[in-house]
């Protein structure tokens, strides 16, 4: 037999030890959560799914060429704003005409959120979404819209107003939280810059 | 209150029968529970309140699954093989006595009657072992006869310790004799007795014949259904034989305050606990390994039984 063996002194005392911690544990209560009845309290930033704050996209295509398994789909076309004033240039701006995301694809990297430079996608805490089809995995422009009433306000970009909420948080004029390419949480920055209002974004091209 | 005789032995047959199709049931339930709770867990909760009915639901799905006999079995061995491990425990429940009134089948020497039918069981797990053409099935058959030959001697030589200061081979003689301070005078044949009935129970530390991590689940591995419900039974059933048996030789049976009246309700408490620390062992022990097995056996509990066989022997002279 080996020389480092334990002598038998050490091994019941390791047999004893055995049965204390696990008759101690049995007094404790169990760690158990009863998940399917017991919702659990997630942090709020959990990454559960990725809502779209549609008014914020521009259809860059940065999220969709960054996202490392192609789940994200954008398709949009150009308009052209007549000039408001006498002797003004006519102005092209982006329309999205399909936001997709198939998160039967998505593997949560959270890629596109962390490199969209417009605050137009974020982490909402939802995560009981799973469907009978793989197909109704990929959720469309209104899905992932009405994500964004689970979004936390702490990552809300400043400014937004969430529909039916009675007054925004600052003034409507004010910065609609669209900030330099974020490093950190969407619309945790605070030097929100003075790029137009929600509704009517426009992008020069 | 007289019966006829026939009605009396078919009532005690199917009392037996109740409590042998029951009492493993609770082991079973008990050991989900108290095993989930020591790694801190709940363990089955779904199937009624507190997964009280989680081995009906078991039972049920065992039913519902295909009886698989491989093409290179022996037909007949490995088809026998469950009923040849459980129904001795049937038999063996039928001789241990609850109370000295509480007794379905009262021979003169039951303590041998269940000692012998206890190790028939085995058999199964050999024939099962042997029986289902692969080697993983041939390995822990072979290690599970290795085993049971080295702890039946230890296991038999306890017995016959206590049987000795009894100076009775009945298990209620036994118990009517047993005094508390046998608790003492008995220790070492006590613990020499429980540690080879888990040996023989094939339970955790000693489960090395059905080691899932060296030979899948060694005699049993090629059992679905039915069948392999009817091993794990034998196994549960075992182990209330073993506790039953364990409580009448070494912690006098139904003595206790009141036992005229509440006799048998002592030896299912006792019984219980033992069972109880049967099961703490598997969940707080790691499996010991084969040659540890054979050395503690041949080199601690043999040893052991004998001076106890020797203690027990001058304790008769000198007080008997």
């Amino acid at each position: 037999m080996n020389e480092d063996k334990p002598g038998a002194l050490q091994a019941l005392r390791g047999l004893g030890k055995g049965l204390a911690t696990t008759a101690k544990t049995l007094a404790r209560p169990a760690h158990t959560r009863q998940y399917p009845h017991v919702e659990p309290d997630l942090p709020e930033r959990s990454h559960g799914v990725i809502a779209l704050l549609e008014e914020n996209c521009t259809s860059c295509m940065l999220c969709a060429r960054e996202c490392p398994d192609w789940c994200i789909y954008i398709d949009s076309h150009k308009e052209t704003l007549e000039p408001t004033t006498e002797g003004g240039r006519a102005r092209q701006h982006n329309v999205l005409d399909r936001f997709d995301i198939d998160f039967s694809l998505c593997m949560y990297c959270g890629i596109c959120i962390e490199v969209c430079p417009f605050d137009a996608l974020f982490w909402a805490p939802d995560f009981a979404y799973a469907e009978g089809d793989i197909r109704n995995l990929l959720h469309e422009k209104p899905k992932l819209g009405t994500w964004m009433e689970r979004v936390p306000d702490a990552t809300l970009p400043e400014g937004y107003a969430r529909p039916g909420a009675e007054t925004p948080a600052q003034d409507a004029d004010g910065p609609v939280g669209v900030t330099e390419p974020s490093v950190g949480e969407a619309g945790s920055s605070a030097e929100g810059t003075d790029a137009g209002d929600t509704s009517s974004r426009e992008v020069e091209e | 209150m007289d019966l006829p005789l026939a009605v009396e032995i078919i009532l005690k047959a199917v009392v037996v029968l109740a409590a042998f199709l029951t009492l493993p049931l609770a082991i079973g339930q008990t050991e989900h529970k108290v095993m989930a709770h020591m790694q801190g867990r709940l363990g089955p909760m779904e199937a009624g309140p507190h997964g009280i009915a989680q081995l009906v639901a078991d039972g049920i799905k065992f039913v519902q699954k295909e009886d698989v006999t491989p093409a290179s079995a022996d037909r007949w061995v490995f088809k026998l093989a469950p009923a040849v491990a459980l129904i001795p425990y049937l038999v063996a429940l039928a001789a241990i006595p609850w109370s000295a009134a509480w007794v379905a089948a009262d021979v003169p020497a039951s303590l041998l009657l269940v000692l012998a039918v206890t190790s028939v069981g085995v058999f199964g797990t050999l024939m099962a072992g042997w029986g289902s053409g692969n080697k993983y099935s041939l390995v822990g058959g072979m290690r599970a006869g290795a085993q049971l030959v080295s702890y039946e001697l230890p296991m038999v030589l306890a017995a016959a310790s206590v049987a000795m200061a009894a100076g009775s081979l009945s298990l209620t003689g036994i118990a009517q004799a047993w005094s508390w301070w046998w608790l003492i005078w008995q220790l070492p044949g006590a613990l020499v007795f429980l540690v080879a009935a888990v040996a023989e129970l094939q339970r955790v530390p000693f489960d090395s014949p059905l080691a899932d991590s060296e030979v899948v689940f060694g005699p049993y591995t090629e059992y679905t259904g039915l069948r392999f419900a009817f091993f794990l039974l034998a196994e549960y059933a075992g182990i209330v034989v073993m506790s039953l048996l364990f409580t009448v030789l070494f912690l006098g049976g139904w003595s206790g305050p009141w036992s005229d009246t509440l006799g048998p309700l002592w030896t299912l408490l006792k019984a219980a606990l033992v069972a109880i620390l049967i099961l703490w062992l598997r969940i707080a022990w790691p499996r010991v390994r084969e040659d540890q097995l054979q050395r503690l056996a041949w080199l601690v509990l043999l040893p052991l039984a004998l001076v106890q066989l020797a203690l027990t022997g001058v304790g008769v002279v000198v007080w008997g």
